[in-house]
Parts: C-alpha cells; sequence; structure tokens
C-alpha cells in the first residue's frame, strides 16, 4: 500500500503559520528509509513542540536505534502549534511525521515519549489529528499501536483509555524486543487482530497493556485491587535495564536541525541512574542502579559527535554529573583536547562542594564565568534532612566562596516549596541563606558587584517515590508561603538589591499532581480538558488552571473523589496506589521505611560509597552498580592539520 | 539599512585592547582575560553565493546562520576568530531573503587563516550543507565595497491559482501608476509606503507546472498558473516581493488564495540600459586585481582588534 507524503498539502499552509522551518524536517543526520522495503515502521513522537522535542535524547536514541535495523523505519512527529492544528483541521491535513511527511495513521506504532504529564492533552491531539481513535477500545487492526514511555509513564493510568500499551524503563533494547514480536505477527499474517498482538506484548511481562487489567474500587474512592483479566497476563509488569552504556553508544549521530531549539549541544549521558537517595527525585528512584559510561566511551562519543554535528558545545548529562568516578579526569581530558577547537563544555547537574568549582574552572578556562548553579533544595538544614539533601549551609557558603573568588559573578540556587513537614519557617531560611551568600561573596570579591538568584518550584510527589504517600501543599498554601518569603527578601535593605527571586505560583503544581498521581478516573478529566480546547499545558501561555479545575469538576463527581483527593490528601501504607503493579523495582516496603526515615529526619547514604541499603533495585532486577574507575585517561585525538598558525 | 550593509554578526564583546601575553589564571573579579595568544590574523578573503530551495526556503536567516556555522566547523574550515570570551568564526552576511522565499542568489563572505583554492572550499562546503542550502559559487574577494554592488534583486513570483490574463491585467495596472502606496506591519506597526517607484520591471508569463526555471520536486501546482518576473531596486525603505503582490492587490485588486511561491533569481549591480542585474562576483573574478588580506578590507583582522 502506497504511502504518499502530506508536504503538498502542508506546503500550502505553512507560509501562514509561526516558525514554519519546524515543520519541514530535513535535519542533518536524519533518517528516511523507502516505505515498501520496511516491514515495520514506528513513528515517535515527543507530544510538545519540536523546539523542545527535536533535541530529547530520548526520542533520538531510540530512531537511530530503530533505523539502523535492516527492515524497520522510524521516523519523527511533534506537536504543532495552534495555528497550523487550525489550518489542518480546515484542510483535512493529518498529523505528520517530519522526516517524510508521512501520515500518522500509517505507521505500525505510534511511540510517544512522556518527561512529564503535561503533555497529556497534546496527545489527543496528535491521535485526532492522526486519524486514530482517541480511546484505545475502538481502534482496529488498521490503526498503529499507541505506545507510551518515558519517565511520566511509570503511572501511565490516567491515560490508560488512550494508549494500547506503556513501556518503563530504558528503551533501547525494549523497542527492538517489541519490533521483533511486531514483525512476527505481520509475518504470520495478524493473526488474531489487535487483541492477539496485545496479547503477545503483554505476556512478556515487559509490556503494560491497561485494558488487560480490571481496576477495582472500595467504597471510600480507593483503590481495592489491580487484577488481569486474561490468562497469561503478568500480575506485575517490569521496567527495563540497560547494563552497559558503552555497548550503546547512542545518539551516535545527532540530530542538528535547521530550527532553533531550546537545548543546542551535543548532548552524552555519561552515567544513567542516581543513587544519592534525595526522596523527592522520582529520576534518581526509578532509574537505579547507577551505571557509567566509561571514560573513553566518553571520549569516543564526543569525537564522533562533534565530527557528525559541528556543534560547538558539549553536556555532559547525567542526573549528577560531578558524581561519576573519573569526572575530574573526564573534564580535563575534554578541556585539553578542545582547547583549540572553541568547544564548550558544560556540566548541567552538579553538586555543592568545592571539587565542583574546580570542575566548572576546568571546563571554562577560556570562556565567561558567567553563573553558577546549585540545588540546596530546601532552606534549613532540618527540611534537608527530610529530603536526604545532604548539603550543609557551612558547605554552601564555603563552595560559592570559592565560586565568587575564582571569578563567577552570579550563583543560584534552586529551591522547592511545599516540601513534607514544611513549615513557613523552613521558606524563609531560604532568605537567610541566600544573605549569607551575598555576605560572603562581598567579602571574597570585594565588589558588591554580585548576584544571587533564588529559584522556587512547586513540590509535586511522585510515583515510586517515599513521598508517594505525601500530602501536596494546596496552591493558596504554597502562594502564601512563597509571598513571604518575597517580602523578607525584598525587605533586607542590605542584601535585598543583589538576590533575584524566581518562583512559579502553586496552580500547575496542583494539575501537575492531579496527573502524576491519577488513576485512571483522571482520565475523563484529561479528555473533558482537551475536548474544550486545553492544549501545550507547559507552556505559560497555554496553561489554564481555571479549564483543568472545572473539567475536575465535570468528571470526577460520579467516582466521589476531587482534586484534594489526589494531591492533598496524605496516603497510608495499606492503600493500593494505582501503579503498584508496575515494577520499578524498588521495593514498597523500602520506599514505606524511607518515607518514615523522612518524617523522623533521618538520612540515609548513597550506595555507591556505603554498603547496601536494600531499595530492592538489583535483586528484583537482575541488575547491579557499573561504576569505575577504569583508571583510562583521555589522550589527545591524533593531529590532523589543526589550522592553528595562520 | 539592512538591504545596502553587510550585517556583521561576529561577536564585539571583550577583549579589545589587551595584550598578547597570557593573562595569568584567578585574577580579580571582573578582570578575567582568554589565556593564550590573540586569535590568528585572516589571511584571506572568501565570497560565497548559496541557494534557499525547495523546502528549505522556510529556513530563516538566523535558522542559515547556524547551520552554515556549524557546516564550516564540520568541514574544518581553517576560520578566522574573533577574540574574546566567545569567539566566533568571521562571516558576514548580505541583504538575506526573507523567510519563506526562496533563493538562488544569496551571498556572504568568510575570512580564513590559511588561503584556500574558492572552487575546492565551494565544493567542500556545498557537501557539508543540507540539500536545498546549496553553496554555488565562490571567488577570492577583492575590494571592500561588496554590498553596494548590490543595487537591485530579480524576482519570480509563482501564482499558482491566478490565470496569466488574470496576472497580465494586474501588473499592467501597476506599471501605469505613479505610486502604489502599500502597508507593511512592522515591529514598530503598520508602515505605509511606496511600492511602485522601486519596482524598475514587471512582466508575466504563462507556465506549465514545474516549467520555472527553479525545480520544484516538492511544490503544488498541476494546472497552468501565472509567473510574475520582477526586477526591484534596493531602496529605503525596502520593497519586498510581498509588497510588490500588496500593490497588485492595491492597483488591480489581484488577491491570490493560494501563497505565491517567491524565489530570489538573481542580485548584484544594475545595468541601467538594459535593466538587468549582473554578477556582482564580477570584480572579484577580474585578474589580477587588488589581492584580498587584512589590509584595506571591511573586516578588521588586525591583532588587536576586533570586527
Amino acid at each position: 500500500m502506497p504511502v504518499e507524503s502530506v508536504f503538498p498539502q502542508l506546503e500550502a499552509l505553512l507560509p501562514h503559520v509561526q516558525k514554519p522551518i519546524q515543520y519541514v524536517g530535513g535535519e542533518l543526520n536524519s533518517t528516511v528509509k523507502d516505505w515498501d522495503e520496511c516491514d515495520v515502521r514506528w513513528a515517535l513522537m515527543y507530544p510538545d513542540a519540536y523546539e523542545v522535542g527535536l533535541p530529547n535524547q530520548g526520542v533520538m536514541i531510540l530512531y537511530e536505534v530503530l533505523n539502523e535495523q535492516e527492515g524497520v523505519l522510524a521516523e519523527r512527529t511533534y506537536s504543532v502549534w495552534p495555528d497550523l492544528e487550525k489550518l489542518m483541521r480546515e484542510r483535512g491535513v493529518p498529523q505528520f511525521t517530519v522526516d517524510a511527511h508521512r501520515p500518522v495513521g500509517a505507521f505500525d506504532v505510534l511511540g510517544v515519549s512522556f518527561s512529564t504529564e503535561l503533555g497529556y492533552t497534546n496527545l489527543l491531539t496528535a491521535l485526532d489529528l492522526s486519524g486514530i481513535p482517541l480511546e484505545s477500545k475502538d481502534r482496529t487492526v488498521d490503526h498503529p499501536i499507541v505506545m507510551a514511555g518515558g519517565h511520566a509513564a511509570f503511572n501511565p493510568e490516567p491515560i490508560a483509555d488512550f494508549v494500547d500499551v506503556a513501556v518503563i524503563g530504558d528503551g533501547e533494547q525494549a523497542v527492538l524486543d517489541v519490533n521483533a514480536i511486531i514483525r512476527a505477527w505481520k509475518d504470520e499474517g495478524r493473526p488474531g487482530g489487535r487483541d492477539e498482538l496485545l496479547l503477545r506484548l503483554a505476556k512478556t511481562g515487559g509490556v503494560y497493556v491497561p485494558r488487560f487489567y480490571d481496576v477495582e474500587y472500595l467504597r471510600d474512592g480507593r483503590i481495592s485491587r489491580v487484577v488481569p483479566n486474561r490468562s497469561g497476563v503478568p500480575w506485575r509488569v517490569s521496567k527495563h535495564t540497560v547494563m552497559d552504556l558503552d555497548e550503546w553508544p547512542y545518539p551516535k549521530k545527532p540530530l542538528v536541525p535547521l530550527a532553533e531549539t531550546v537545548h543546542e549541544r551535543m548532548s552524552v549521558e555519561i552515567f544513567r541512574g542516581c543513587t544519592r537517595g534525595c526522596r523527592f527525585c522520582q529520576a534518581g528512584m526509578i532509574t537505579r542502579p547507577v551505571r557509567e559510561r566509561s571514560i573513553t566511551g566518553i571520549g569516543e562519543m564526543v569525537d564522533k559527535g562533534l565530527k557528525n554535528t559541528g556543534f560547538e558545545e558539549v553536556g555532559l548529562l547525567s542526573l549528577s554529573s560531578a558524581d561519576h568516578s573519573e569526572i575530574g579526569d573526564i573534564a580535563k581530558g575534554l578541556a585539553d583536547r578542545y582547547e583549540e577547537d572553541k568547544v564548550g563544555l558544560s556540566l548541567p547537574s552538579t553538586r555543592v562542594d568545592a571539587f565542583n568549582i574546580d570542575l566548572a574552572n576546568e571546563l571554562t578556562r577560556n570562556g565567561r564565568r558567567s553563573g553558577l548553579t546549585f540545588a540546596p533544595e530546601g532552606g534549613s538544614e532540618r527540611i534537608r534532612k527530610v529530603i536526604n539533601k545532604m548539603v550543609s549551609e557551612e558547605d554552601l557558603i564555603r563552595t560559592v566562596a570559592t565560586a565568587y573568588g575564582n571569578g563567577w559573578r552570579q550563583v543560584k540556587l534552586y529551591f522547592m516549596c511545599g516540601l513534607p513537614t514544611e513549615t513557613d519557617e523552613d521558606v524563609l531560611q531560604i532568605g537567610d541563606m541566600a544573605v549569607n551568600v551575598i555576605a560572603k561573596g562581598r567579602e571574597v570579591a570585594q565588589s558588591n558587584d554580585i548576584r544571587c538568584t533564588v529559584s522556587i518550584g512547586g513540590f509535586v510527589p511522585k510515583p515510586h517515590t517515599p513521598f508517594q504517600w505525601a500530602p501536596q501543599l494546596s496552591a493558596e498554601e504554597t502562594d502564601a508561603r512563597l509571598a513571604k518569603l518575597r517580602d523578607k527578601i525584598r525587605g533586607d535593605k542590605k542584601y535585598g538589591r543583589s538576590i533575584g527571586f524566581r518562583y512559579h505560583d502553586g496552580k500547575p503544581g496542583i494539575v501537575e499532581g492531579l496527573l502524576s498521581r491519577g488513576d485512571r478516573r483522571v482520565g475523563a478529566v484529561i479528555r473533558e480538558v482537551w475536548d474544550q480546547g486545553g492544549r501545550f499545558d507547559g507552556w505559560r501561555e497555554y496553561f489554564s488552571y481555571d479549564l483543568w479545575m472545572d473539567s475536575a469538576a465535570k468528571a470526577l463527581p460520579e467516582y466521589g473523589v476531587d482534586v484534594d483527593w489526589y494531591t492533598t490528601r496524605e496516603r497510608s501504607y495499606e492503600e493500593v496506589l494505582p501503579w503498584d503493579h508496575l515494577d520499578s523495582g524498588l521495593d514498597k516496603d523500602w520506599l514505606w521505611e524511607d518515607w518514615q526515615d523522612a518524617l523522623d529526619e533521618t538520612e540515609v547514604p548513597d550506595c555507591r560509597w556505603d554498603p547496601c541499603f536494600d531499595c530492592g533495585v538489583c535483586p528484583q532486577m537482575g541488575t547491579d552498580i557499573q561504576i569505575g574507575p577504569t583508571g583510562k585517561k583521555l589522550l589527545p585525538l591524533s593531529v590532523v592539520d589543526s589550522g592553528a598558525s595562520g | 539599512m539592512r538591504t545596502s550593509v553587510f550585517v556583521h554578526v561576529l561577536s564585539t564583546k571583550g577583549g579589545s585592547s589587551r595584550a598578547c601575553r597570557p593573562a595569568p589564571r584567578r585574577e580579580p573579579l571582573g578582570k578575567r582575560q582568554p589565556e593564550g595568544p590573540p586569535p590568528a590574523p585572516a589571511v584571506q578573503r572568501v565570497r560565497l553565493r548559496y541557494t534557499k530551495r525547495g523546502r528549505l526556503r522556510f529556513t530563516s536567516h538566523r535558522d542559515f546562520q547556524r547551520a552554515f556555522e556549524r557546516a564550516l566547523r564540520r568541514a574544518e574550515v581553517p576560520m578566522a576568530y574573533s577574540a574574546g570570551f566567545t569567539p566566533h568564526p568571521k562571516v558576514s552576511y548580505a541583504n538575506a531573503a526573507p523567510t519563506g522565499t526562496g533563493s538562488e542568489a544569496e551571498y556572504l563572505e568568510i575570512a580564513l587563516v590559511q588561503r584556500r583554492d574558492p572552487g575546492e572550499l565551494r565544493t567542500l562546503l556545498d557537501a557539508y550543507m543540507p540539500d536545498g542550502l546549496d553553496v554555488v559559487d565562490a571567488v577570492e574577494a577583492r575590494g571592500s565595497d561588496f554590498t553596494d554592488r548590490l543595487e537591485a534583486s530579480e524576482w519570480e513570483l509563482r501564482l499558482d491559482d491566478v490565470t496569466p490574463q488574470e496576472a497580465a491585467d494586474a501588473t499592467a495596472a501597476f506599471l501605469a501608476a505613479d505610486t502604489v502606496e502599500v502597508q507593511r506591519r512592522t515591529k514598530k506597526g503598520v508602515r505605509t509606503f511606496d511600492a511602485r517607484a522601486a519596482v524598475l520591471s514587471l512582466t508575466s508569463a504563462a507556465a506549465a507546472p514545474g516549467d520555472g526555471p527553479v525545480r520544484r520536486a516538492d511544490g503544488p501546482g498541476t494546472a497552468a498558473c501565472a509567473i510574475l518576473r520582477l526586477v526591484v531596486r534596493h531602496l529605503t525603505p525596502a520593497v519586498r516581493p510581498d509588497d510588490v503582490l500588496s500593490g497588485l492587490r492595491a492597483a488591480a485588486g489581484l488577491a491570490p488564495q493560494v501563497p505565491a511561491t517567491v524565489t530570489r533569481l538573481a542580485q548584484g549591480p544594475l545595468d541601467e540600459e538594459s535593466g538587468t542585474v549582473t554578477d556582482p562576483f564580477a570584480p572579484d573574478r577580474e585578474a589580477p586585481g587588488e589581492p584580498s588580506g587584512p589590509a584595506g578590507t571591511s573586516i578588521a583582522t588586525a591583532p588587536g582588534r576586533t570586527a
């Protein structure tokens, strides 16, 4: 069946929309394969605007892994802005891939990567524009399998009606396994139709098919149990874990867009997972154990990536990049290697200690030293014990003193508001900390020309973390607490003017909280919001709190629950959580103990340097920590013709 | 005005008057300077002509800049860099066509720290640029008056839902007028100006699909349509093809429903007698002449100066 490009129809619309270049494709290192020579075809989506979605590493990696397979084709699609959506609806142009502008409805799989829950309404837009029925139960054998992945997929229940399957954990091997099952089923002439394919996937134990599970509720609205409704479907579905990152050096050829995007750099993931044990951090909990890429593997990826892209900045990504066992040698090795080539290096996630400043100095050897960012997360020593972020105020002051002394002009500090057990006093201490930072900075730099920016986000309790039982702070209380802090900082005559204060109001956090810890009943809210025109909820100019609350008020009463029930309500030990049947490897009893430790203000150390504390992941998943040091060093690249002398 | 001035995109920040010796590390606040020797001086300037074809006509000028500078890095072209903490390759762009319009005749100039054969450089860079953003001509720069040579542009406007007769009537009405006032929305509000005076010629013709001089493999259009040829003088304010289309609507009520496909065919010196646009590289091709180099050029390259 030939599948035609929709570009001719699309092209006529492009002169009328903002930034048309985002829809034309043609990125460097993108791939267009012959449709008829492939038997399994994937459309990969990041459910946000192109400028946000293109740099997403997850999509980029799976795109390359799949396209490397013989007979497999993967193309990308992103959310279209409302201006184009309107024109596409008027002219009947379907959701398209940017690679070959093929209609998404013609693919075998639509794989959607959810980094955040705020992309759920955009999923519905894409399904609708693709001509795919919004609900799984209405789809036929001719519609793509709609698959969710990404961190938000660790609780896919709110979108359980809209997706056919969810896969949790690392995607590299998982997509190949799913691909093999789809290929075999197609080769056999699609026996048993869509149902049979979903059943084959579910039976692996690594693919969650929501429709094969029934959720039963108690009279008070809580879940009583989640039961498989087919024989052969497992009670729990496991996450996927890739071991030995050196065997997966993706992306090898990162996509380089023509359009401007949020990250204009070549990214190399230097390790995956984190065992620091910050109790609020879902990423750190669900990506265990720590698996390092070797220093030589990193060096090779940077070298090839730069040659393949021409980027002038390299980002060394992970959840806490300074924790790589050989980060010092990596930073020095790369800085030495690219000193002549005007390649910038950045380390996006860093911790608070003086070693970090040495690293930052190394990375900016010849660059501008504008701003350093640290994340103490909590304003008081007490709350930092609650969240297990082991940073003392003395550490922080010593670190910023070193930073200002080394020519850094601005320090940014990230905090959260609304953490469990938090009081006004805990948050007001953020102000004291900022004042101490400025005071020390002025002393060290012998100048008043220094700044400290305090940036605060609202805490949202997440599934598969020790705080999954915690009550979320209401939007009103969040706003009141932040207002007190703002007044305190603004009121400081001596230091207030050197302190920047950035915060978000509490409302978006409540919607995120509803979606994060929601169950299948929340799907009706998402549907109602989308029906009423809700789109791009991650964007301030499109997000509407009132729309979400009105829709929840319409959709939830029939179940006897409301938004507060999902957000500000504390859960008990016995409660069946909507995501309990999705196995992240973390032992639920360990999570509960860690939650109790949090309430007792007891810290838990990192298993990389201390003995195992039985979170359960390694034995459950058959995995183990993989860290160095390897003792190897980065050698200079063989000198070609550097062109250094002119 | 942008239409007649090279837009320098070089950084002018930092390092404007420093000595050649390396600055010590960890100096007090605000006094850090990049270490090491100053950037190598430029020894050659090369002018390139490039295109924006097919779907890549939706590339904005900023998009093109990023793509081109990344291609320079991948191709390992020995670029001259500006000084300072954030060195930029020395590239000057001239008079870019608006986003959404195709072009066969865009121009830029690069400064090199090692000499290269312009023809080989063109082939190399073309291979590293995406299809559609093609590098089609290169010359070694002579003289610094390049932007002054860009006196006029020739445009093709393809009107897919306009018949040749409608187009002919509209252009006749437009040309018959002394002035044709049009409006354009700018950042400062709506601006009204005359679109007629800058127009040196405007002709219409019929074209079968795919008949034009510009290959449009992915373009729409299956029926006979009208093609306009427009030669416009670069004035202030600049009159662009969409202004002329506004003028055709104002003067003759021509209002296509399908957006016009616009392509710049040429820009360069204007031959006043024939009213045609000629090759702006002609003076560079005349050998031997003033060699390009650091002296007497539009781009400052001597140590201790920034462009």
